[in-house]
């Protein structure tokens, strides 16, 4: 599935739910399925420190596409998460560096993106696109 | 007269009461970060705007005329605010945190030097730790840390001990922003006059709760916003004694805190002038001594009053909510309730009583080191101001319940 669609599946998702006790109950449920981070990975390099809450995210390569893996001490935050992985993981990293992220806004989560320091989500995602733009040029460099 | 405050008609002062939060009418319990300003303070800024804006004490117009005396007429609003000796002896600032700093600037870089000790204390805001920080890195001092007990009090025995003929400095804060401990301000003093050493409150809680006597106090400085009285933000003063205010050396140079400039030397303007360069933030000063006349008129004891009696009814009322825990628990204490919950993150806590329309403020509250010592990352804040309500402390309860059981 291509970026895009799985934005739009997450959207159909979250259209099921009319009110925003069963929209964060179903986010909490997300973020206590998402598998946590391996401690090895929960490192300081990895670590995007919000004012409320860390986030760790792990990217690396696996043939052509670039994966993610992260984790968060804060539920919430590990149900938007694990969306952001789901969403941009194992994808190339061209695609990832130009994706245009618009299902937080569509589900009505946008202020989870916003540029407070209350949180590292919009941090992850800038940082999520960074690796795409650096993977992106380390492999057209070796390519050359 | 009755010595109730009648808060339904208090809360008719406060527009912003009014506006809906994801479907459901607000819920401030966010006060101790900023409070809301009543109808009286909005009309004196846009009246500002609309009838005298211009720029002071330069100006021989009308309006500069206008706005110079409403801008002086705060200064010694505020003077009498604090009981200060002379008005002179009250500076313009941009918040609690810029008079820090420039005390630790001015003062701390002209009479401190290498080897001597600056005290602070493990409830200090970041605001009154980074600036000694910052002087001491500079100058060689030593920075030491007066501990608290498991309740949220400073260890005053362990605070006489850190004092020697090397203490030149204290400063600490009045009332803890994470736990709402007042502290002993006036003990403290004393003990650090006793050795020679110089004392700067930071007020920035105190301000709205507690009845401000700097003569009575003896404090050397004291620094304050007024976004936390009712009034604007992005404006503050630093009370300072005029013997050591006139010795220190100005903190920025620009206009206003000149005397004459030539290229070979500047001398400059006397007091409160010399530490006001530039344009100042006319508007929001002129409406602050509308904020105090509000607070004045409803009448300090009365609002402590009512919050004290907010603070007392949501420490009851959180007692039946399994594996929470209140952080600071000191006996002299304002309307501050700072708690954690078993297994719940703080941030989950803010969201979701955010979607409830309720305000609360989560977190470290930029007191990092005093998490540090209760083993904690963060706390959920409840801060009560004058026109908060039973009523509402009962929806906080509801909507923690939901939080847990949601999150359970």
């Amino acid at each position: 599935m291509t970026i895009n669609e799985i934005q739009d599946e997450l959207i159909s998702d979250f259209e099921l739910f009319d009110d925003w006790e069963s929209k964060y109950e179903y986010i909490i449920d997300l973020g206590k399925q998402f598998p946590p981070l391996e401690e090895q990975y929960k490192t300081e390099d990895n670590i995007i420190k919000g004012c409320q809450s860390r986030v760790w995210l792990n990217a690396f390569m696996e043939g052509d596409l670039l994966k993610f893996e992260a984790d968060s001490d804060a539920i919430i935050v590990r149900g938007l998460v694990s969306m952001l992985v789901k969403v941009l993981s194992g994808h190339t990293p061209r695609e990832i560096a130009s994706a245009d992220l618009y299902f937080m806004e569509r589900i009505g989560l946008h202020q989870h993106l916003a540029q407070t320091r209350s949180n590292g989500l919009a941090s992850m995602l800038k940082q999520m696109k960074a690796y795409g733009v650096a993977f992106q040029a380390n492999s057209f460099n070796t390519a050359k | 007269m009755s010595n109730n405050l009648d808060i339904a008609s208090i809360r008719n002062d406060f527009p912003i009461l009014n506006e809906i939060v994801n479907g459901k009418q607000l819920v401030y319990f966010d006060n101790a970060a900023t409070t809301q300003k009543p109808r009286l303070v909005l009309d004196a800024l846009s009246g500002y705007y609309e009838h005298y804006n211009a720029n002071i004490h330069r100006g021989i117009h009308h309006l500069a005329e206008k706005a110079t005396s409403a801008f002086e007429l705060s200064r010694r609003r505020l003077q009498t605010f604090l009981n200060a000796p002379l008005s002179e002896e009250i500076i313009f600032t941009y918040g609690t945190t810029d008079g820090i700093n420039l005390v630790a600037s001015s003062y701390g870089r002209t009479f401190l030097k290498a080897g001597d000790e600056v005290i602070i204390s493990t409830m200090e805001h970041h605001s009154n730790i980074v600036p000694w920080q910052m002087l001491c890195e500079e100058k060689g001092c030593i920075l030491k840390v007066i501990p608290i007990n498991d309740e949220g009090e400073l260890l005053m025995d362990e605070y006489e001990k850190l004092l020697t003929e090397r203490t030149k400095f204290v400063s600490v804060v009045h009332v803890s922003n994470s736990l709402g401990t007042i502290n002993p301000v006036k003990q403290i003093i004393a003990k650090a006059h006793a050795v020679g050493a110089k004392v700067l409150l930071d007020g920035a809680q105190a301000s709205s709760h507690l009845h401000l006597d700097v003569q009575d106090l003896d404090c050397d400085f004291y620094s304050l916003s007024l976004h936390k009285i009712y009034g604007p933000t992005g404006m503050g003063i630093l009370y300072g004694k005029k013997e050591l205010l006139d010795a220190m050396p100005p903190y920025r140079g620009g206009g206003e805190m000149i005397k004459e400039v030539t290229f070979e030397k500047t001398t400059y303007n006397e007091l409160p002038y010399k530490f006001e360069a530039g344009t100042p933030n006319i508007a929001d000063v002129v409406a602050a001594k509308y904020a105090l006349d509000y607070v004045d008129t409803l009448g300090k004891p009365k609002i402590a009053a009512h919050e004290h009696k907010l603070l007392e009814y949501a420490t009851e009322a959180v007692k039946d909510i399994h594996g929470l825990r209140i952080i600071g628990q000191a006996k002299e204490k304002v309307s501050v309730l700072s708690f954690v919950i078993d297994g719940i993150h703080h941030q989950d806590m803010g969201v979701l009583l955010d979607q409830q329309g309720i305000a609360v403020r989560t977190g470290h509250h930029c007191t990092q080191p005093l998490m540090r010592r209760f083993n904690i990352t963060g706390t959920t804040r409840a801060s009560f101001a004058v026109y908060n309500t039973i009523e509402e402390i009962d929806l906080l309860i509801q909507g923690l319940h939901k939080v847990k059981r949601m999150l359970g």
